[in-house]
C-alpha cells in the first residue's frame, strides 16, 4: 500500500460491560461500565499512534476491540480497507495474520506449560507458514531478531526474566509477520533499565518492517520518542488528539496539559509549572455530566458550562482536536 | 504358602521400596517436590501405593492359590492363619491372601475406571462451561447441581435394584458417572480464571479456535486440580464398591474384591475375624494412601505457591 496511506482506521468505537447482578444474579443489575465511549482515530501505515490515559480509561478495550479480542457494541475498525467488526470466524482468523498484540504482563502473557520454542511454533502451524525443519529456522531467526540467543528456545517461561519474556511475546506476535501491532503498554511493568532497550528494540522493528503501531501507555512520556502522533484518553473518551509535536509544543486540553506537567523535563532551567490534578478517576460506571473532566480540571475558566453541557472532540487548530470549551484558551 | 510365594512377596516390597525412593529422590530435585516431601505421610503413601499395584498385577505369582478355589470344604473352614495359609482361609475354604492379592485387581481397577470416566466427564464439562460462557455454560452447571444434589448411594443402589445381575462394567461406568461434579466445579472454576490470563488471549490473537485453547493453553494449567481429584476420586470410589458390595449388591461371588470379602466374613467376625478384617484393613491402607499422595500433590502442584 501506498505510504501515508491509512491502514488502520476507528470510528464511534464503543463497548460497555455489563454490571455484574447483584446477589444470586436476582435484584438490578448494577449500571454499565462504559469502558469505551465513542472513540475514532486512524493510523497511518508506518506510523505510530501512542493512545495515552490513566489506568481504567478504557485503552486497553480499545486495543483489544480493534483485534476483536473484545467484541466491541458498536462503530466501525477497518485494516487496509478490510472491515474487522464484519467478519466471520474464518476471514477473522485470516486476518489475524495482519494484526497482532503485545501484552503489558511478561508473566502473564506466556503460557507456563510451553516452551519459548511452542510458543513461537504455534501460530506458525495455525496459519500453516511453516512445516518441518522448516520451523525451528524461523523460531530462530525469530529469537535472533528480539535479541535473544537461540538456546532460549527450550526455555520455559519462568526460567527468563520480565525482559526477555517480553521479547518472546514481541516475537510471538512478528511471528506471522503482521502490518498491525498493538502494544498495550509494552513496557510498562519492566525495569526503567529494560524498558529502554525494549523500547529501542521496537523502534528498530518498525523501521526494518514497516510496522504500524497503536502503542498503549499511561504517561506520556513514553510515548514521546515512539509516537508521531498521540490520542489522550479520558473516561472512555478521547479528549484531545494530535500529531506528537503539537500535542506536546502546545497541549489544548487542560487534562493533557496536566499530564504533561507531570513528565520530567530534562531542562531544569525550564519553567513549567506542575500541575497535580485533584481527586481520583471518576468511575466509568457513573461518568460525570457535562465535561467528564469538570471535577478535577484545573483550568481557571471552567464554569457552569462545564458540568452541563458535555464539549464535542473538535478542530481546534489544524489537524489537532480537543475536547474542550476553553480549547482556545490553552492554560 | 511355599518358598516362591515368599520370594515373590519380598519381591514386591523390594519394588515397592524402589518406588518410593525414586519418587523420594526425584521429588528431592524440583521445588514442586519438595513441597510435596514436606507432607511427611507422602512418600510412605507412595510406598503403600506401590505395593499394592505390585500385587495387583504381579497377583498369579503372589498368590498360592487360585481366588475361587475350595482348599479342604470340609477341615478348613474359617481356619486361623498358619504357615500354610498366612491370612487363614474363609467359610467356603478359600485361601484369604489369595483373595486379597486378587482382590486388588478388582478393588483396584474398579477404583482406576470409574476415576478415568469421571474425572474425563468431570474436566470435559467443567472446561466447556467454564470457556463457553453463553447459555450452554449456564445450562451444564444447573446440570451439575441436580448431579451434585443426588444422592450417590441411593442411585446406585437403585440402579442395582431395577437391573438383576448387573454386569460388573455397567456398575464401573455407573459409578463413573454419578461422580465427576465436583470435579468439573473445580475445573470450571479454574477454568474461568484462566481464560482471562493474556496467554489465552495471546493464542485467541493468534487465531487460535476455541478447541486449541481448551486442550493447548486452559487445561493444561488446570492440571492440578484435576490430578488432585483424580487421587482422592480413586479412594472415593473404592469406599463405594466396598459398601455395595458388603451390602452383597456390588461385585458377584466369588470373584473377589476387598467390599465383597468383608461381606462374605462378616456373619462369623466374632470366630474368624481375618476373614473380614484383612481385606478390611487393605482398603484403610490405600485410600490413606491415596488422601495422603492426594495432599501431596495438591501443594506440590498448586501454582500459587509456584516460585518464579
Ligand atoms: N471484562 C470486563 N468486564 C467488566 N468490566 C471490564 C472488563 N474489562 C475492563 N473492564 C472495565 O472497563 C474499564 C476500562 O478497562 P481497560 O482495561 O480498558 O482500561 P485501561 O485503560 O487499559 O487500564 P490499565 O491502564 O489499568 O490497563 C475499567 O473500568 C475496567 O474495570
Ligand atoms: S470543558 Fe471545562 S471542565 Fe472540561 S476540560 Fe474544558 S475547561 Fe475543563
Ligand atoms: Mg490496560
Amino acid at each position: 500500500m501506498t505510504p501515508g496511506a491509512r491502514l488502520v482506521q476507528v470510528d464511534g468505537l464503543v463497548k460497555h460491560f455489563p454490571g455484574a447482578r447483584a446477589l444470586l444474579g436476582l435484584g438490578r443489575a448494577r449500571r454499565p461500565v462504559r469502558a469505551v465511549d465513542g472513540v475514532s482515530f486512524a493510523i497511518e501505515s508506518g506510523q505510530t499512534l501512542g493512545l495515552v490515559g490513566e489506568s481504567g480509561c478504557g485503552k486497553s478495550t480499545v486495543g483489544r476491540s480493534i483485534l476483536r479480542l473484545i467484541e466491541p457494541d458498536a462503530g466501525r475498525v477497518t485494516l487496509d480497507g478490510v472491515e474487522v467488526l464484519a467478519l466471520g470466524p474464518r476471514e477473522l482468523r485470516a486476518l489475524r495474520r495482519r494484526m497482532q498484540i503485545v501484552f503489558q504482563d511478561p508473566y502473564g502473557s506466556l503460557n507456563p506449560r510451553m516452551t519459548v520454542y511452542q510458543t513461537l511454533a504455534e501460530p506458525l502451524a495455525i496459519h500453516r507458514l511453516a512445516a518441518g525443519p522448516e520451523v525451528e529456522r524461523r523460531v530462530r531467526s525469530l529469537l535472533e531478531e528480539v535479541g535473544l540467543d537461540p538456546a532460549f528456545a527450550r526455555a520455559y517461561p519462568h526460567e527468563l526474566s520480565g525482559g526477555q519474556r517480553q521479547r518472546v511475546g514481541i516475537a510471538r506476535a512478528l511471528s506471522v509477520e503482521p502490518q498491525f501491532l498493538v502494544l498495550d503498554e509494552p513496557v510498562s511493568a519492566l525495569d526503567v533499565s529494560v524498558q529502554a532497550q525494549v523500547l529501542n528494540l521496537l523502534a528498530e522493528l518498525q523501521r526494518k518492517r514497516r510496522l504500524t503501531y497503536l502503542f498503549i501507555a499511561h504517561d506520556l512520556a513514553v510515548v514521546k520518542h515512539i509516537a508521531d502522533h498521540v490520542a489522550v484518553m479520558y473516561l472512555g473518551k478521547i479528549v484531545e488528539r494530535a500529531s506528537a509535536a503539537a500535542l506536546y509544543g502546545a497541549p489544548r486540553h487542560p487534562y493533557t496539559t496536566s499530564l504533561l506537567s507531570a513528565v520530567p523535563v530534562p531542562d531544569p532551567t525550564a519553567q513549567r509549572q506542575r500541575i497535580v490534578l485533584q481527586g481520583d478517576v471518576p468511575s466509568p460506571a457513573a461518568p460525570p455530566p457535562g465535561c467528564p473532566f469538570h471535577p478535577r480540571c484545573p483550568h481557571p475558566k471552567k464554569n457552569d458550562r462545564c458540568r452541563t453541557e458535555p464539549p464535542a472532540l473538535r478542530e481546534v487548530a489544524p489537524g489537532q482536536l480537543a475536547a474542550c470549551h476553553f480549547a482556545e484558551e490553552p492554560m | 504358602m511355599s518358598a516362591l510365594t515368599w520370594l515373590a512377596l519380598a519381591g514386591a516390597v523390594a519394588v515397592a521400596l524402589l518406588v518410593a525412593e525414586e519418587a523420594h529422590r526425584r521429588a528431592a530435585a524440583s521445588a514442586a517436590g519438595r513441597r510435596f516431601l514436606r507432607h511427611p505421610t507422602a512418600t510412605p503413601g507412595v510406598f503403600i501405593l506401590a505395593f499394592f499395584v505390585t500385587l495387583a498385577t504381579a497377583a498369579p505369582l503372589l498368590a498360592p492359590y487360585d481366588p475361587a478355589f475350595q482348599i479342604d470344604i470340609v477341615h478348613l473352614q474359617n481356619h486361623a492363619p498358619s504357615a500354610q495359609n498366612i491370612l487363614g482361609t474363609d467359610v467356603y475354604s478359600r485361601d484369604v491372601w489369595s483373595r486379597l492379592v486378587y482382590g486388588a485387581r478388582i478393588s483396584l481397577g474398579i477404583g482406576t475406571i470409574a476415576m478415568l470416566v469421571a474425572v474425563t466427564a468431570g474436566a470435559g464439562v467443567g472446561a466447556v462451561a467454564g470457556y463457553v460462557r453463553r447459555w450452554v455454560g449456564a445450562v451444564l452447571m444447573r446440570g451439575v447441581d441436580v448431579g451434585l444434589a443426588m444422592p450417590r448411594m441411593f442411585v446406585l443402589l437403585m440402579a442395582v435394584a431395577l437391573w438383576e445381575h448387573l454386569p460388573l462394567a455397567v456398575l464401573v461406568l455407573l459409578i463413573g458417572l454419578t461422580g465427576w461434579f465436583a470435579t468439573s466445579r473445580l475445573v470450571r472454576a479454574e477454568v474461568l480464571s484462566l481464560r482471562e490470563r493474556e496467554f489465552v488471549a495471546a493464542a485467541r490473537a493468534a487465531g487460535a479456535g476455541p478447541t486449541r485453547v481448551i486442550f493447548r493453553h486452559v487445561l493444561p494449567n488446570a492440571a492440578a486440580p484435576i490430578i488432585v481429584s483424580a487421587a482422592l476420586g480413586i479412594g472415593n470410589v473404592m469406599l463405594l464398591e466396598a459398601g455395595l458390595s458388603y451390602l452383597g449388591l456390588g461385585v458377584p461371588s466369588p470373584l473377589p474384591s476387598w467390599g465383597s470379602m468383608i461381606y462374605d466374613g462378616e456373619p462369623f467376625m466374632a470366630g474368624a475375624p481375618w476373614t473380614s478384617l484383612f481385606p478390611g484393613c487393605a482398603i484403610a491402607l490405600v485410600v490413606m494412601a491415596l488422601n495422603a499422595v492426594g495432599d501431596g500433590l495438591r501443594d506440590a502442584l498448586d501454582p500459587r505457591k509456584e516460585t518464579a
